[in-house]
Protein backbone atom coordinates (compact mmCIF):
# COMPACT_ATOMS: atom_id res chain seq x y z
CA UNK A 1 0.00 0.00 0.00
CA UNK A 2 1.35 3.21 -1.21
CA UNK A 3 2.04 6.43 1.91
CA UNK A 4 0.38 9.08 0.37
CA UNK A 5 -2.81 6.07 0.49
CA UNK A 6 -1.83 5.39 3.43
CA UNK A 7 -1.94 9.22 4.72
CA UNK A 8 -4.47 10.43 2.80
CA UNK A 9 -6.31 8.06 4.58
CA UNK A 10 -5.30 9.46 7.76
CA UNK A 11 -6.09 12.72 7.03
CA UNK A 12 -9.85 12.02 5.93
CA UNK A 13 -10.33 9.74 8.47
CA UNK A 14 -9.45 11.88 11.24
CA UNK A 15 -11.34 14.91 9.44
CA UNK A 16 -14.75 12.09 8.65
CA UNK A 17 -14.89 10.87 12.50
CA UNK A 18 -14.33 14.78 13.94
CA UNK A 19 -17.25 15.94 11.83
CA UNK A 20 -19.83 13.04 12.56
CA UNK A 21 -18.39 13.34 16.81
CA UNK A 22 -19.50 17.29 15.92
CA UNK A 23 -23.05 16.84 14.04
CA UNK A 24 -23.85 14.39 16.82
CA UNK A 25 -24.39 17.68 18.39
CA UNK A 26 -27.32 18.84 16.00
CA UNK A 27 -30.74 19.03 18.06
CA UNK A 28 -28.60 18.99 21.79
CA UNK A 29 -26.25 21.91 21.50
CA UNK A 30 -26.31 23.81 24.67
CA UNK A 31 -27.53 27.06 22.77
CA UNK A 32 -28.88 27.35 19.04
CA UNK A 33 -26.14 29.87 18.41
CA UNK A 34 -23.05 26.90 19.75
CA UNK A 35 -25.13 24.40 17.25
CA UNK A 36 -24.86 26.90 14.28
CA UNK A 37 -20.88 26.76 15.05
CA UNK A 38 -20.36 23.29 15.68
CA UNK A 39 -22.34 22.26 12.62
CA UNK A 40 -20.24 24.74 10.52
CA UNK A 41 -16.52 22.92 11.41
CA UNK A 42 -18.70 19.83 11.14
CA UNK A 43 -19.85 20.42 7.37
CA UNK A 44 -15.74 22.14 7.17
CA UNK A 45 -14.51 18.52 8.44
CA UNK A 46 -16.64 16.77 6.01
CA UNK A 47 -15.51 18.80 2.91
CA UNK A 48 -11.72 17.79 4.07
CA UNK A 49 -13.17 14.58 4.88
CA UNK A 50 -14.18 14.39 1.08
CA UNK A 51 -11.40 16.04 -0.58
CA UNK A 52 -8.85 13.79 1.13
CA UNK A 53 -10.47 10.24 0.96
CA UNK A 54 -11.33 10.65 -3.07
CA UNK A 55 -7.68 11.50 -2.95
CA UNK A 56 -7.01 8.26 -1.29
CA UNK A 57 -9.31 6.33 -4.29
CA UNK A 58 -7.67 8.00 -6.90
CA UNK A 59 -4.13 7.25 -5.27
CA UNK A 60 -5.30 3.19 -4.85
CA UNK A 61 -6.67 3.07 -8.15
CA UNK A 62 -9.41 0.23 -7.05
CA UNK A 63 -12.12 2.05 -8.21
CA UNK A 64 -13.29 3.23 -4.77
CA UNK A 65 -14.36 6.89 -3.92
CA UNK A 66 -15.03 8.97 -1.07
CA UNK A 67 -18.50 7.54 -0.24
CA UNK A 68 -16.98 4.03 -0.96
CA UNK A 69 -14.00 4.53 1.78
CA UNK A 70 -16.39 6.40 4.17
CA UNK A 71 -19.44 3.60 4.13
CA UNK A 72 -17.95 0.14 3.25
CA UNK A 73 -15.01 0.40 5.54
CA UNK A 74 -15.20 -1.36 8.80
CA UNK A 75 -13.58 -0.12 12.02
CA UNK A 76 -10.21 -1.55 11.60
CA UNK A 77 -10.20 -0.22 8.26
CA UNK A 78 -10.09 3.65 9.75
CA UNK A 79 -7.28 4.90 10.12
CA UNK A 80 -8.04 8.20 12.13
CA UNK A 81 -5.79 8.83 15.67
CA UNK A 82 -8.19 7.50 18.54
CA UNK A 83 -8.62 11.18 20.23
CA UNK A 84 -11.35 11.96 17.20
CA UNK A 85 -13.19 8.83 18.23
CA UNK A 86 -13.77 9.59 22.01
CA UNK A 87 -17.49 10.52 22.61
CA UNK A 88 -18.49 13.96 24.06
CA UNK A 89 -20.02 12.89 28.03
CA UNK A 90 -20.47 16.28 27.85
CA UNK A 91 -20.10 20.04 26.35
CA UNK A 92 -16.13 20.27 28.13
CA UNK A 93 -15.35 17.00 26.22
CA UNK A 94 -16.18 18.62 23.04
CA UNK A 95 -13.81 21.45 23.28
CA UNK A 96 -11.20 19.61 25.13
CA UNK A 97 -10.78 17.18 21.60
CA UNK A 98 -11.20 20.68 19.53
CA UNK A 99 -8.39 22.12 21.33
CA UNK A 100 -6.14 19.09 21.41
CA UNK A 101 -7.00 18.20 17.82
CA UNK A 102 -6.23 21.87 17.09
CA UNK A 103 -2.72 21.65 18.62
CA UNK A 104 -1.65 19.20 15.78
CA UNK A 105 -4.17 19.93 13.05
CA UNK A 106 -3.56 23.74 12.57
CA UNK A 107 0.62 23.05 12.36
CA UNK A 108 -0.07 19.91 10.34
CA UNK A 109 -2.14 21.45 7.63
CA UNK A 110 0.49 24.58 7.23
CA UNK A 111 3.00 22.69 6.86
CA UNK A 112 0.85 20.19 4.48
CA UNK A 113 0.56 23.03 2.36
CA UNK A 114 3.52 23.10 0.70
CA UNK A 115 3.48 19.96 -0.02
CA UNK A 116 5.33 18.47 -3.36
CA UNK A 117 2.17 16.69 -4.11
CA UNK A 118 -0.14 19.36 -5.32
CA UNK A 119 -3.28 18.04 -4.45
CA UNK A 120 -2.36 17.13 -0.64
CA UNK A 121 -0.97 21.02 -0.55
CA UNK A 122 -4.54 22.61 -1.90
CA UNK A 123 -6.01 19.83 0.78
CA UNK A 124 -3.74 21.51 3.44
CA UNK A 125 -3.98 25.42 2.65
CA UNK A 126 -7.80 24.92 2.53
CA UNK A 127 -8.20 22.91 6.18
CA UNK A 128 -5.55 25.58 7.74
CA UNK A 129 -7.72 28.54 6.89
CA UNK A 130 -10.62 27.21 8.28
CA UNK A 131 -8.81 25.29 11.04
CA UNK A 132 -7.66 28.61 12.24
CA UNK A 133 -10.93 29.23 13.10
CA UNK A 134 -11.83 25.74 15.27
CA UNK A 135 -9.03 26.41 17.36
CA UNK A 136 -9.90 29.90 18.33
CA UNK A 137 -13.44 28.54 18.75
CA UNK A 138 -11.92 25.97 21.12
CA UNK A 139 -9.50 28.09 23.01
CA UNK A 140 -12.14 30.83 23.81
CA UNK A 141 -14.40 28.05 25.43
CA UNK A 142 -11.66 26.35 27.27
CA UNK A 143 -10.78 29.59 28.56
CA UNK A 144 -14.60 30.48 29.50
CA UNK A 145 -15.12 27.20 31.42
CA UNK A 146 -11.83 26.75 32.76
CA UNK A 147 -12.02 29.63 33.95
CA UNK A 148 -15.61 29.70 34.83
CA UNK A 149 -17.57 28.16 37.96
CA UNK A 150 -16.33 25.48 40.13
CA UNK A 151 -18.50 22.84 38.14
CA UNK A 152 -17.33 24.47 34.54
CA UNK A 153 -13.85 24.51 35.82
CA UNK A 154 -14.02 20.44 37.38
CA UNK A 155 -15.88 19.49 34.06
CA UNK A 156 -13.26 21.09 31.48
CA UNK A 157 -10.47 19.86 34.10
CA UNK A 158 -11.69 16.24 33.79
CA UNK A 159 -12.48 16.64 30.35
CA UNK A 160 -8.69 17.21 29.81
CA UNK A 161 -7.33 14.68 32.07
CA UNK A 162 -9.49 11.86 30.32
CA UNK A 163 -8.66 13.34 26.32
CA UNK A 164 -5.13 14.64 26.50
CA UNK A 165 -3.42 10.88 26.72
CA UNK A 166 -4.42 10.77 23.07
CA UNK A 167 -2.53 13.75 21.83
CA UNK A 168 0.40 11.79 21.98
CA UNK A 169 -0.76 9.63 19.31
CA UNK A 170 -1.40 12.47 16.43
CA UNK A 171 2.34 13.51 17.36
CA UNK A 172 4.59 10.28 16.20
CA UNK A 173 6.18 9.67 13.39
CA UNK A 174 6.06 6.26 11.88
CA UNK A 175 7.14 4.77 8.66
CA UNK A 176 4.53 6.61 6.79
CA UNK A 177 5.08 10.19 7.96
CA UNK A 178 8.95 9.49 7.81
CA UNK A 179 8.60 8.16 4.26
CA UNK A 180 6.73 11.71 3.04
CA UNK A 181 8.30 14.16 5.00
CA UNK A 182 11.39 12.67 3.17
CA UNK A 183 10.34 12.88 -0.23
CA UNK A 184 8.22 16.57 1.00
CA UNK A 185 4.99 14.95 0.51
CA UNK A 186 3.70 15.18 4.01
CA UNK A 187 4.82 16.74 7.46
CA UNK A 188 6.56 14.23 10.04
CA UNK A 189 4.24 15.03 13.06
CA UNK A 190 7.04 14.74 15.73
CA UNK A 191 8.62 18.23 14.02
CA UNK A 192 5.78 20.41 15.61
CA UNK A 193 4.81 17.98 18.86
CA UNK A 194 6.98 20.96 20.92
CA UNK A 195 5.36 23.46 19.58
CA UNK A 196 1.43 21.55 19.92
CA UNK A 197 2.68 20.74 23.44
CA UNK A 198 3.21 24.24 24.50
CA UNK A 199 0.07 25.22 23.14
CA UNK A 200 -2.11 23.38 25.13
CA UNK A 201 0.00 24.22 28.11
CA UNK A 202 -0.59 27.91 27.32
CA UNK A 203 -3.82 27.16 26.70
CA UNK A 204 -4.26 25.08 30.29
CA UNK A 205 -2.45 27.59 32.22
CA UNK A 206 -4.67 30.49 30.58
CA UNK A 207 -7.64 28.81 31.93
CA UNK A 208 -6.50 27.83 35.61
CA UNK A 209 -6.31 24.15 34.47
CA UNK A 210 -3.81 21.49 35.70
CA UNK A 211 -1.74 20.10 32.76
CA UNK A 212 -2.54 16.18 33.57
CA UNK A 213 1.08 14.49 33.65
CA UNK A 214 2.59 14.20 29.94
CA UNK A 215 4.24 11.05 30.88
CA UNK A 216 1.37 9.18 31.77
CA UNK A 217 0.24 6.29 29.59
CA UNK A 218 -0.50 7.22 26.26
CA UNK A 219 -3.34 5.07 24.20
CA UNK A 220 -2.44 4.53 20.13
CA UNK A 221 -3.23 2.20 17.60
CA UNK A 222 -5.80 3.89 15.00
CA UNK A 223 -3.24 4.91 12.52
CA UNK A 224 -2.85 0.94 11.90
CA UNK A 225 -6.86 0.29 12.64
CA UNK A 226 -6.85 -0.67 16.01
CA UNK A 227 -9.46 1.77 17.51
CA UNK A 228 -11.54 2.00 20.71
CA UNK A 229 -15.22 0.63 21.08
CA UNK A 230 -16.52 3.97 20.30
CA UNK A 231 -15.89 4.27 16.72
CA UNK A 232 -17.52 0.94 16.07
CA UNK A 233 -20.69 2.09 17.40
CA UNK A 234 -19.89 5.48 15.71
CA UNK A 235 -19.87 3.81 12.24
CA UNK A 236 -23.31 1.86 12.94
CA UNK A 237 -24.99 5.08 12.79
CA UNK A 238 -23.39 6.33 10.22
CA UNK A 239 -23.10 3.60 7.70
CA UNK A 240 -26.12 1.89 8.46
CA UNK A 241 -27.93 4.01 5.84
CA UNK A 242 -25.92 3.62 3.01
CA UNK A 243 -25.11 -0.28 3.90
CA UNK A 244 -29.08 -0.79 3.63
CA UNK A 245 -29.31 1.16 0.04
CA UNK A 246 -26.38 0.57 -1.24
CA UNK A 247 -25.89 3.41 -4.37
CA UNK A 248 -28.72 5.29 -2.96
CA UNK A 249 -29.01 8.99 -4.15
CA UNK A 250 -31.09 11.83 -3.23
CA UNK B 1 -36.93 30.48 27.94
CA UNK B 2 -36.63 33.11 30.55
CA UNK B 3 -34.50 35.61 31.11
CA UNK B 4 -32.08 33.95 33.86
CA UNK B 5 -31.47 31.63 31.45
CA UNK B 6 -30.27 33.50 28.35
CA UNK B 7 -27.08 35.05 27.37
CA UNK B 8 -27.47 38.83 26.79
CA UNK B 9 -28.41 39.87 23.34
CA UNK B 10 -26.12 41.42 20.72
CA UNK B 11 -27.49 43.19 16.96
CA UNK B 12 -25.24 41.97 14.43
CA UNK B 13 -24.22 44.34 11.25
CA UNK B 14 -22.35 42.90 8.54
CA UNK B 15 -20.46 44.50 5.53
CA UNK B 16 -20.02 43.09 2.14
CA UNK B 17 -17.51 44.90 1.01
CA UNK B 18 -14.96 47.34 2.04
CA UNK B 19 -16.50 50.98 1.92
CA UNK B 20 -19.99 49.57 1.80
CA UNK B 21 -22.46 50.17 4.97
CA UNK B 22 -22.21 47.64 8.01
CA UNK B 23 -26.51 46.65 7.52
CA UNK B 24 -28.19 45.14 9.84
CA UNK B 25 -28.69 41.67 9.69
CA UNK B 26 -30.34 40.09 13.05
CA UNK B 27 -29.30 39.09 16.61
CA UNK B 28 -27.40 36.65 18.96
CA UNK B 29 -26.92 35.65 22.58
CA UNK B 30 -23.75 35.79 23.57
CA UNK B 31 -22.41 35.63 27.34
CA UNK B 32 -19.93 38.24 25.97
CA UNK B 33 -17.84 40.45 23.18
CA UNK B 34 -15.80 37.79 21.85
CA UNK B 35 -18.47 35.07 22.12
CA UNK B 36 -21.00 37.25 20.57
CA UNK B 37 -18.51 37.91 17.74
CA UNK B 38 -17.83 34.41 17.02
CA UNK B 39 -21.59 33.36 17.16
CA UNK B 40 -22.58 36.32 14.85
CA UNK B 41 -19.52 34.71 12.48
CA UNK B 42 -21.57 31.51 13.07
CA UNK B 43 -25.08 32.62 12.53
CA UNK B 44 -24.38 35.51 9.16
CA UNK B 45 -21.55 34.40 7.58
CA UNK B 46 -21.88 30.89 6.77
CA UNK B 47 -23.20 31.46 2.94
CA UNK B 48 -21.92 34.96 1.66
CA UNK B 49 -18.57 36.33 1.76
CA UNK B 50 -17.94 39.00 4.19
CA UNK B 51 -15.67 41.45 5.05
CA UNK B 52 -16.50 42.70 8.56
CA UNK B 53 -19.01 42.19 11.23
CA UNK B 54 -20.01 44.06 14.14
CA UNK B 55 -21.69 43.26 17.36
CA UNK B 56 -23.29 45.62 19.73
CA UNK B 57 -25.16 44.65 23.04
CA UNK B 58 -28.63 45.61 22.10
CA UNK B 59 -29.80 47.28 25.50
CA UNK B 60 -27.01 49.78 24.61
CA UNK B 61 -28.92 50.99 21.79
CA UNK B 62 -30.78 53.57 21.77
CA UNK B 63 -34.35 52.99 20.21
CA UNK B 64 -37.04 55.83 19.36
CA UNK B 65 -40.15 55.31 20.85
CA UNK B 66 -43.25 54.35 18.86
CA UNK B 67 -45.67 57.02 20.97
CA UNK B 68 -43.07 59.63 19.81
CA UNK B 69 -43.98 58.75 15.81
CA UNK B 70 -45.90 61.20 15.21
CA UNK B 71 -43.83 64.12 16.35
CA UNK B 72 -40.82 62.76 15.66
CA UNK B 73 -41.92 61.52 12.07
CA UNK B 74 -44.42 63.55 10.21
CA UNK B 75 -42.41 66.36 9.00
CA UNK B 76 -40.70 64.93 6.44
CA UNK B 77 -43.15 63.96 3.80
CA UNK B 78 -45.29 66.79 4.77
CA UNK B 79 -42.76 69.72 4.26
CA UNK B 80 -41.48 69.41 0.54
CA UNK B 81 -39.57 72.55 0.63
CA UNK B 82 -36.98 69.97 2.76
CA UNK B 83 -36.93 68.14 -0.59
CA UNK B 84 -34.32 69.27 -3.62
CA UNK B 85 -37.26 69.19 -5.98
CA UNK B 86 -37.19 72.92 -6.86
CA UNK B 87 -34.35 72.31 -9.06
CA UNK B 88 -34.26 71.94 -12.70
CA UNK B 89 -31.72 69.11 -13.48
CA UNK B 90 -29.02 70.67 -15.95
CA UNK B 91 -29.07 67.68 -17.73
CA UNK B 92 -32.51 65.96 -17.99
CA UNK B 93 -31.52 63.35 -20.28
CA UNK B 94 -29.46 61.62 -17.96
CA UNK B 95 -31.15 61.91 -14.93
CA UNK B 96 -34.13 59.40 -14.56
Amino acid sequence: MSAVFEYALRLGDDALVLGHRLSQWIGFAPVLEEELALGNIALDNLDLAQAALSLAGEVEGAGRDADALAYFRDDAGFRNALLVEQPDHDFAWTVARQALFAAFALPNYRALAKSAEPRLAAIGAKAAREAGYHARHARTWVMRLGDGTSESHRRMQTAFEELFPYLGELLEADAVTRELATAGIAPDPSAFAAEAHAEIEGLLRGATLTRPDPGAFQPRGGRSGRHSEHLSRMLAEMQVLARAHPGAKW
Amino acid sequence: MSAETQFALWEVFVQEKTGAPHTHVGSVHAADAELALQNARDTFARRDKLVSIWVVESERIVASKSEHAAEMFEPGPAKIYRHPRFYRPANPKKSK
